[in-house]
């Protein structure tokens, strides 16, 4: 059975917009709700359709009203900040995470017509460390706790959905764990980090990294708000690239820096609201993570169209390399011929000098 | 005359050595070396979940460690025969050697000596993952960490993984205590070769004990750096970097009979009586192969 009524939090940004225009497309669905902070861009708000916008802040039990007078039925957990530099901070940032989903819950909670939450959670959960295993499955924890940062809040927030749902057993949960995005339209920490032209990283290390396009994110999406499935599921693209092979294939220039100055970078950086180099992300930048993706293929029904390495080339066509491809393959080339010339040259000497020419048809075998 | 080869060091290099005419391929060899540094500088190769890069491995790594295996170490590969062409295999080796040259000595033999070039797929302890270019290293060789998971999903992918159950007990014990094995782990190898049904197939490595010779222990400093041990060997650290030339040491690898553990059933791995006498088991075979290999050594450095 379709939702009714679906309301989706964070519409201002791509994907929440993405989906509330795809949900706002199917005729099956009454009312699609969009609720944020910030007033989607004139271009969102085309897009969105037929979707009602709704400027509320999750934090506030305003949006308890809004569920109980729409008679929503399904609730789209999207408002999650991952970085500091889009809501203004760290404290805010976490503030927007934890307690705007404290909230969201508690309205979905008192409200009788929901039946379906879905959440945007990330496989940040799973942290990042020399402890982990290779590749995460959904019953596995994180090794090393995330202590801080936007891994620590999807920790907890994934706890209050837990809790919510145990609270509220008709209700469905899902939870997704996604990888990071990547695309050509998608804004995310992954797509402004790799698009400086030179890439710090750490010296010494080089991560795992899983990457899932945009559009396998917004079909997953609109698959678990019309669907049936509960749990928690992983979300990646197939394959795994290291991160220097990412720079690499991207024509970026990587800048290997000890990590106490990556470190001091980060910090730097952050004030300006440029790349956020916070704790839990150099430990991700020092060893990666990779999930498992059985349940999504098998038990949600989802086999992303990207792979990783797809995905990345399909961002990799909007972004202008610093050391382009052909450029490289063609001065290799121009080596390669010219070897083959100096060969041939030299091939051709050694015979004239040689007093009798091998039988045609036979390698010269010469002897010292 | 020796062959003369070009190993191209400079990519723009426009004119490379020519060497007298009459050498086999070099331009092959040229030609070659260029396409690889073209995949390199592009990110155009393949590296799987676990950080396995076969580019590098295979173009690099092997290639650099190949002098050490044939020239200096002269390893002699016996019972290749006993490791299988496919599928999932746990090769459980004796480890020594203050430096887990063994595990790399391991890795060239079952690839060169193997009729079909196995790949070894290593697991290796956390603090190896820590350390900032031999962790990222031993990923891009197709290491992992030593966990259940890891080791389950390899052999279930049909790879061959090498484990040393005697861990830093094993590769840190005192230069007196060569060729005892020590206690080998929790067993873990065994749950995971159960588990997945793949045959274990012990291995004895004679010569890495006289590598670096162990003769002490600097324990506060080892405490101070993080490490297990901080090896004190005759060479090291007296000779400084010098000391870390391991000595010319002759080395016999041998693999023994592959144990079976498919009759054995998924559900075996939950009873620890019969863990505890498989891990035995190979333990006690392990042992026997080493005293083999000893007296078949004519003396340590020959």
């Amino acid at each position: 059975m379709p939702p009714a009524v679906v309301l989706v939090t964070g519409v201002s940004r791509w994907l929440g917009g993405a989906l509330a225009a795809e949900l706002a497309r199917d005729r099956a669905i009454d009312r699609v709700i969009g609720v944020d902070t910030v007033p989607p861009s004139p271009e969102m708000l085309r897009r969105l359709g037929r979707t009602e916008f709704v400027r509320a802040d999750i934090r506030n039990p305003m949006i308890g009203k809004v569920i109980a007078t729409a008679a929503v039925d399904t609730v789209v957990h999207m408002n999650i900040s991952s970085t500091p530099a889009g809501s203004g901070g760290r404290g805010p940032m976490k503030e927007l995470n934890v307690i705007g989903t404290m909230q969201l819950l508690a309205a979905c909670q008192r409200a009788a017509s929901v039946r379906r939450l879905v959440l945007k959670s990330s496989s940040a959960v799973y942290g990042a460390s020399s402890r982990d295993p290779a590749v995460f499955t959904e019953a596995m924890q994180a090794r090393r706790v995330p202590s801080g940062g936007f891994a620590r809040d999807s920790l907890d927030i994934e706890g209050y959905v837990r809790s919510f749902a145990r609270r509220r057993p008709d209700v469905g949960v899902a939870a997704l764990r996604f990888t990071n995005f990547i695309g050509p339209r998608i804004d995310s920490v992954l797509t402004s980090f790799l698009r400086m032209p030179l890439v710090p990283t750490a010296l010494g290390y080089d991560a795992r990294v899983q990457l899932l396009h945009e559009d396998d994110a917004l079909a997953v999406l609109t698959r678990a708000t019309t669907g049936d499935f509960a749990g928690t599921v992983n979300v990646g693209g197939e394959g795994t690239l290291l991160l220097s092979q990412v720079i690499r294939r991207l024509g970026r220039l990587q800048v290997p820096l000890p990590s106490p100055a990556l470190g001091s970078l980060g910090r730097f950086t952050r004030r300006f609201g440029y790349v956020d180099y916070s704790p839990e992300q150099m430990r991700f930048l020092n060893f990666g993570r990779v999930v498992d993706t059985t349940v999504l293929r098998e038990e949600f029904g989802y086999t992303p169209r990207f792979t990783t390495e797809q995905a990345l080339a399909d961002y990799a066509a909007t972004v202008t390399p610093v050391i382009p491809p052909e450029v490289v393959a063609g001065l290799t080339g121009r080596a390669q011929g010219l070897v083959a010339r100096i060969g041939a040259t030299a091939g051709s000497v050694g015979e004239r000098l040689r007093p009798t020419p091998p039988p045609p048809g036979l390698r010269a075998v010469r002897d010292a | 005359m020796p062959e003369a080869r070009v190993i191209p060091l400079r990519p723009d290099d426009e004119e490379p050595r020519v060497p007298p005419p009459g050498s086999a391929s070099w331009e092959e060899q040229v030609a070659g070396g260029l396409e690889f540094l073209r995949r390199r500088v592009t990110g155009d190769y393949a590296t799987d979940e676990f950080g396995f890069d076969p580019d590098l491995t295979d173009h690099v790594l092997l290639p650099a460690l190949r002098p050490l295996f044939s020239r200096w170490f002269r390893v002699e590969t016996h019972g290749v025969e006993n490791v299988p062409d496919t599928g999932g295999g746990l090769v459980v080796a004796n480890h020594s050697g203050t430096l887990p040259l063994d595990a790399m000595m391991a890795t060239v033999s079952l690839h060169d000596d193997h009729p079909a070039r196995r790949r070894l797929r290593l697991l290796g302890a956390d603090l190896v993952f820590d350390l900032p270019f031999i962790g990222s290293l031993s990923r891009k060789l197709g290491s992992t960490l030593a966990c259940n998971e890891d080791a389950e999903r390899l052999l279930t992918g049909g790879e061959l993984v090498g484990v040393f159950p005697e861990g830093f007990k094993g590769i840190g014990k005192p230069f007196r205590e060569r060729y005892t094995l020590q206690r080998f782990g929790r067993g873990g190898f065994v749950t995971a070769a159960l588990r997945t049904g793949a045959p274990i197939i012990p291995c004895a490595i004679v010569g890495a004990e006289e590598t670096y010779p162990m003769i002490g222990n600097a324990k506060t400093l080892a405490r101070l750096l993080g490490l297990p041990y901080f090896p004190v060997t005759p060479t090291f650290p007296a000779l400084g970097p010098l000391g870390l030339v391991p000595l010319p040491s002759k080395w016999l690898i041998a693999f023994g009979e592959p144990i079976e553990t498919a009759s054995y059933g998924p559900a075996a791995a939950e009873d620890p009586m019969l863990v505890f006498n498989l891990t035995d088991q190979v333990r006690e075979t392990i042992q026997q192969a080493i005293y083999q290999l000893l007296l078949q050594r004519k003396s340590v450095f020959s």
